[in-house]
């Protein structure tokens, strides 16, 4: 990537040359070979069970479980029955607008903030960082009375709104640290030039340094994303009205009521573990990148 | 030096305030009015008053409510001994094969591994439900395929086993997050000293416990605490998997679970938002020790070798 990314991430940085070692025996090798594929099996095989068994028919799911779909067993049902009769599109829809938002409001917001607090040196500076840096290690959960508190208050209950706000809070901690690290390694001759050319403070952020972060903000947009799409408890308590219901509580109801229906609940578990995977697809290179040179810090 | 001239500096204030204000209304201040909160009673008019500690003494002296708390707690803490004694020394194994020099298709097997990490508890929690289900007998028609059949039990139903069993869903999910950090450790163990060790003829068992594993000891430490953060936090799977009393008979009743039905109420017994916050206050208490054990005995000891 640019020459920031690189800059900071020295584990994504380029592996060291394959060294030809006649003591790491072949008979060793394969021996981490087994143990990594069996793992890797251990891992996937219940996803992969899942994603199987949702596209046979109902007897075929009960008689033979681990088999692939045949075109005789092969049946889509479930899928039909649960885009039809339920909500789903529009918990899906629910979804993608809560993480989307606080995504926006983390990535802007944050970048704002480690910039003031990397870029100028004010009185309390170092206590900001350290007062924003607390939310990391303290789960914003335990906060719950008073947020449902103040949620009713501001006649915020059963809304997205809600839900976008507190994910923004509890991501803004580690996106402005990250961030923060980011723009600390632009050179200074960058802002320096643009300033003897006389321009503002703001056209510097959003015209040269927004722009130079990418990398960083692909990052942050990983490690926000996430909690965000998959978080149970905050819909449960701040959004569980029908209209606002997110996909992960949207699952986790339907599962409870049709708990019977083995098409049906298994296809509601594949549609909610589709989006991810194919964001996994994506974004998985950065996300190896992201953890890897975020965890050196 | 131009910025800071005789004018206030306007630029810097905007620059912070969205992210301050959201930050301080709906985490910093939240937290700081639960802590608060603890200290109230509510009347059915949700009039609240201060009552001092008599919501934490109810909690800790009374007999029904300590036996509930100190049951989640001690849960708790089990939940966490699973943790580390399963998924960080296998998240430590996978990291160290991983980075074995030249190891065809590490990339691969790190996506893979690290796939469910990424999926809601609440599917993960759903699949290993049906995995384990008698009705659906999956789990148990494996088991029989290696002979083991007759050893399978409904687990995550009975008394005894149902704690463990979500453990382990938990470790089996979670496993990712301690691989990565690990590997991105030892990724940055310098090439020079690996090499230099190999020449001197140390064997590769030797090199991990002398030379690696001492080198990454500072994210063991940080794995070491975020597992428990967020252990001590986990909702949930328990819930999604058990609901919110916790059964078989609260055995798997954890202070999160706890927390919401304290708070929210159950079956017979109605919510309450203050006595929910001073659970919250417990749990923040429990949480604040952890970080500050670590901060101040773990990370402050380790070794900081200069990479």
């Amino acid at each position: 990537m640019t020459s920031i990314s690189s800059l900071s991430s020295t584990a994504a940085s380029t592996p060291a040359p394959v060294v030809a070692r006649s003591r790491f025996a072949n008979l060793g090798r394969i021996w981490v070979h087994v143990v990594l594929c069996g793992y890797a099996v251990i891992a996937l095989f219940p996803i992969a069970l899942i994603l199987i068994n949702s596209v046979k028919s109902r007897d075929a799911i009960f008689d033979n479980p681990l088999a692939f779909p045949t075109p005789d067993s092969f049946s889509l049902i479930g899928f039909e029955k649960v885009l039809h009769n339920t909500n789903f599109m529009l918990y899906f829809g629910n979804s993608l607008v809560v993480t989307l938002g606080s995504l926006a409001l983390i990535v802007l917001f944050g970048a704002m903030a480690g910039w003031a607090l990397s870029e100028y040196k004010f009185r309390g500076n170092r206590l900001m960082a350290l007062y924003l840096a607390l939310g990391i290690m303290i789960p914003i959960r335990l906060g719950t009375v008073s947020i449902l508190q103040l949620v009713v208050s501001l006649n915020l209950i059963n809304t997205r709104t809600a839900l976008i706000l507190v994910y923004t809070a509890q991501g803004l901690p580690l996106a402005v640290m990250i961030l923060s690290e980011f723009i600390r390694q632009i050179p200074k001759e960058l802002k320096d030039a643009a300033r003897c050319d006389g321009v503002g403070e703001f056209k510097i952020f959003f015209q040269i340094i927004l722009p130079l972060i990418r990398p960083a903000i692909a990052t942050v947009a990983v490690f926000t994303m996430i909690p965000a799409w998959n978080d149970l408890w905050f819909p449960l308590i701040l959004a569980p009205s029908d209209e606002t219901k997110t996909v992960t509580l949207g699952v986790q109801q339907f599962i409870g009521q049709y708990v019977t229906d083995w098409n049906s609940v298994l296809a509601a578990l594949s549609l909610a573990v589709i989006p991810i995977l194919v964001m996994y697809v994506i974004f998985s290179r950065q996300l190896i990148r992201g953890l890897t040179s975020g965890a050196v810090k | 030096m131009n910025l800071q001239k005789k004018t206030f500096p306007w630029h810097i204030v905007v620059f912070l305030a969205p992210a301050v204000i959201i930050y301080s209304m709906f985490s910093a201040l939240p937290l700081l009015d639960t802590l608060r909160l603890g200290f109230y009673t509510s009347n059915d008019a949700g009039v609240h008053s201060f009552v001092g500690l008599a919501n934490y003494h109810t909690i800790l002296f009374d007999s029904d409510w300590s036996k509930a708390f100190w049951n989640a707690m001690l849960n708790n803490l089990k939940f966490f001994a699973i943790h580390m004694l399963l998924q960080n020394p296998i998240g430590l194994l996978l990291a160290t094969l991983f980075s074995l020099k030249g190891l065809r298709g590490a990339r691969t097997y790190r996506t893979l591994i690290f796939l469910p990490t990424l999926l809601s508890v609440v599917i993960i929690g759903f699949i290993w439900q049906l995995i384990l289900s008698p009705l659906w007998g999956v789990g148990e028609g494996l088991m029989q395929h290696v002979g083991l059949g007759d050893y399978f039990a409904p687990w995550l139903g009975q008394e005894t086993t149902a704690l463990v069993t979500l453990g382990l869903i938990s470790v089996w999910q979670y496993v990712g997050i301690p691989m990565m950090l690990i590997y991105a450790a030892l990724l940055a163990v310098p090439e020079e000293i690996l090499e230099a060790a190999y020449a001197e003829g140390a064997s590769s068992f030797r090199i991990f416990w002398q030379i690696k594993l001492p080198l990454i000891l500072p994210t063991l430490g940080l794995v070491t605490i975020l597992t428990f953060v967020a252990n001590f936090n986990a909702f949930d799977l328990i819930y999604s998997v058990k609901g919110a009393l916790a059964g078989p008979n609260y055995t798997t009743d954890i202070l999160g679970t706890f927390f919401y039905r304290t708070f929210f109420g159950y079956q017979a017994q109605i919510g309450s938002p203050t006595m929910g916050a001073a659970v919250a206050t417990l749990m923040f208490l429990v949480i604040l020790m952890g970080v500050a054990t670590y901060f101040y005995f773990v990370q402050r000891k380790l070794t900081r070798y200069e990479l």
